[in-house]
């Protein structure tokens, strides 16, 4: 087990720092510069900007500092408003993005569990084929037509829900709900798949024999096993919630990580891009080592490689 | 010697066996003929039928209900939103299965060369491999598109000076290149995984080592004789791939990151339709209704692809 974690976060420490390469010299290569304005300015105070925000030495200089300032644990300020930290934008934001993601993996998994679930033991049935084509409703019509849609249906009944911002409980209705309808149908998918794998294996069979009842059987025999498909999946995807939540930010307003990302990638905000990817990396890292520990404890044919 | 008996003898191949088993797959046929028709529809459909062009502004006649000169209504400069549609269509589709052929193209020869090398090759690229699948997809493909999109243009600008050809032309698909590119260059990742498995599996058979003892050279036996067995395989997930991104390329465009106006796709279709549907729901009805009725029987015919083509992995 330790011999896991162990290997798991090396390879972890290589994967960001092939990252914050791959970022550092992407964002330098993008055209335009944090400094870039639509009026025109002087040459010579451009040349001042640049060098003050060392963007005038030469870019493998520029990466040796920036790794060295990274390995200290900073992560550098904001071009355009000198003072603001990046950590600190992070730090506001995170909680926002973080929150949402653990509302909507929440909704997602008690919708897709279930229903999954529900498919898997009453296959080929009305029920399966209904939840199926749910789910797969789920999948094609993209987060902006789900959204917009909510919003509307939510705006004529419930005046209660907000539509926009991120002040209340009511605010976080709508974002949470739409994004974990999007989940819900691959957890449903999965479920579904895991559970009729399980289903057909010899010691239901044999549970059945026995002549344990049936409900007995499916949540204290398959769903152990059933769910593993789900878990591999919930990790990653917690983490692509929180960086794939760009448009449900846009959509709703709400201030999280991924308005950043969108404006800074407009402005070139070098050290925001940088330290964002660095952050979204970190949590994908995590989020996989952890959903790997998961399987590992449902599973014990996995313990022992 | 009767006819009759030279049939029997005839065996019938995987491929034959495969459509005969997808050709009983209601669904997966009628998904079919589904994207064949959106497909026609959208690139024959503008020089067949008697439609406005989608860029023709008509203030007099902003947000028309649906009549015998527009079937779909208008939108809110009056352009014709049945062209539109399919206009958007061509470039969601064309994205969709030209990013999908370049990472498909990608993955496919990384992962054959890393399965059929072997050894302490395949550790390293097979490594690099994990390490890029860890990495933030869609931000990187939002970084990588906006690096691209300077020399796209200058390429635009240059293919119309050396052809000399209408702008209004070239521009809708040189303006998709960044989009192509960067999908492509950091979706190719499953596919070569799952090449890379076949191929190991194949170049210990039998067949391989006739082939090797007949004298015949690497790349021959790679391509000639392991690769066409790893197709079926390719070919669903390639089905499967594309709606996943032609959902991308409407994210991205719906960001405002990826297909830029004048130029429209489905996803900026779907995002001009969210912004007014108080006022009028039929912009994001059209368009939705177009975008997740070609993602649906695109996953349907994959799904259907699968069940045909490899009859083990399908339980149900």
């Amino acid at each position: 087990m330790l011999r896991i974690i162990l290997s798991r976060l090396g390879q972890g420490v290589i994967t960001l720092l092939v990252l914050v390469t791959l970022t550092f010299f992407l964002v330098r290569l993008m055209p335009g510069n944090p400094y870039t304005e639509e009026k025109a300015l002087p040459a010579h105070i451009k040349e001042r900007q640049m060098e003050q925000g060392g963007l005038d030495k030469p870019a493998p200089v520029q990466f040796a500092i920036y790794l060295k300032n990274v390995a200290k644990g900073d992560l550098g300020e904001l071009y355009r408003k000198p003072g603001v930290e990046v950590s600190e934008i992070i730090r506001q934001a995170f909680p926002v993005s973080a929150w949402l993601g653990v509302l909507s993996i929440g909704i997602a998994i008690l919708i897709g569990l279930p229903a999954g679930v529900i498919a898997a033991v009453k296959k080929n049935g009305p029920l399966d084929y209904a939840c199926l084509a749910a789910a797969m409703t789920g999948i094609c019509l993209p987060s902006f037509v789900i959204g917009p849609l909510l919003a509307v249906s939510a705006g004529l009944g419930l005046s209660f829900i907000h539509v926009a911002g991120w002040n209340s409980p009511a605010d976080w209705i709508l974002p949470a709900v739409t994004l974990g309808m999007v989940n819900a149908a691959y957890i449903a998918r999965l479920t579904r798949g895991g559970m009729l794998d399980v289903l057909n294996q010899d010691y239901i069979r044999t549970a059945r024999a026995k002549g344990v009842p049936e409900s007995r059987i499916i949540i204290r025999h398959a769903l152990r096993g059933g769910l593993i498909p789900a878990i591999a999946f919930v990790g990653p995807a917690f983490a692509g919630m929180i960086s794939g939540s760009f448009v449900i930010e846009t959509i709703f307003q709400v201030p999280g990580m991924g308005q950043h990302f969108i404006n800074a990638t407009t402005d070139r905000e070098y050290s925001l891009l940088q330290g964002l990817v660095l952050f979204y990396g970190f949590l994908i890292i995590a989020a996989n080592l952890i959903s790997d520990l998961a399987q590992i404890a449902l599973n014990p044919r996995l313990r022992g490689a | 010697m009767t006819s009759s008996s030279q049939k029997v003898e005839k065996g019938s191949s995987l491929w034959r066996d495969a459509w005969h088993r997808l050709g009983r797959n209601k669904a997966a046929m009628a998904s079919f003929w589904v994207v064949i028709i959106i497909t026609l529809l959208c690139f024959l459909g503008p020089a067949v039928l008697p439609l406005p062009s989608p860029s023709v502004i008509d203030l007099d006649h902003p947000a028309g209900s649906p009549s015998a000169a527009h079937w779909f209504g208008t939108d809110y400069l009056g352009r014709d939103l049945f062209a539109r549609v399919l206009y958007g269509g061509r470039v969601s589709l064309l994205v969709g299965f030209v990013a999908t052929s370049v990472a498909v193209l990608i993955g496919l020869t990384y992962g054959a060369i890393s399965g059929y090398i072997g050894g302490k090759v395949d550790d390293v690229l097979m490594r690099g491999v994990d390490i890029l699948f860890a990495l933030p997809f869609l931000v990187l493909v939002i970084l990588f598109s906006m690096v691209v999109d300077e020399p796209a243009s200058t390429f635009t600008e240059w293919v119309i000076r050396t052809t000399g050809w209408n702008r209004d032309d070239v521009a809708p698909v040189t303006t998709l290149i960044p989009l192509f590119i960067a999908i492509g260059a950091i979706g190719w990742l499953t596919i070569a995984r799952i090449v890379r498995a076949q191929v190991m599996t194949y170049k210990k058979q039998e067949f391989v080592e006739a082939a090797r003892s007949l004298g015949l050279g690497n790349g021959r036996i790679l391509f000639r004789h392991i690769l066409p067995n790893v197709i079926g395989p390719v070919i669903v997930y390639t089905t499967l791939a594309v709606p996943g991104i032609m959902l991308l390329e409407s994210v991205l465009s719906f960001l405002g990151l990826g297909v830029k106006p004048p130029n429209s796709s489905w996803g900026i279709l779907i995002k001009e339709g969210a912004d007014r549907m108080e006022t009028n729901p039929l912009l994001l009805f059209f368009p939705s209704l177009f975008f997740s009725t070609t993602l649906f029987a695109l996953n349907f015919l994959g799904d259907g692809l699968r069940d045909a083509l490899d009859p083990r992995s399908s339980k149900d």
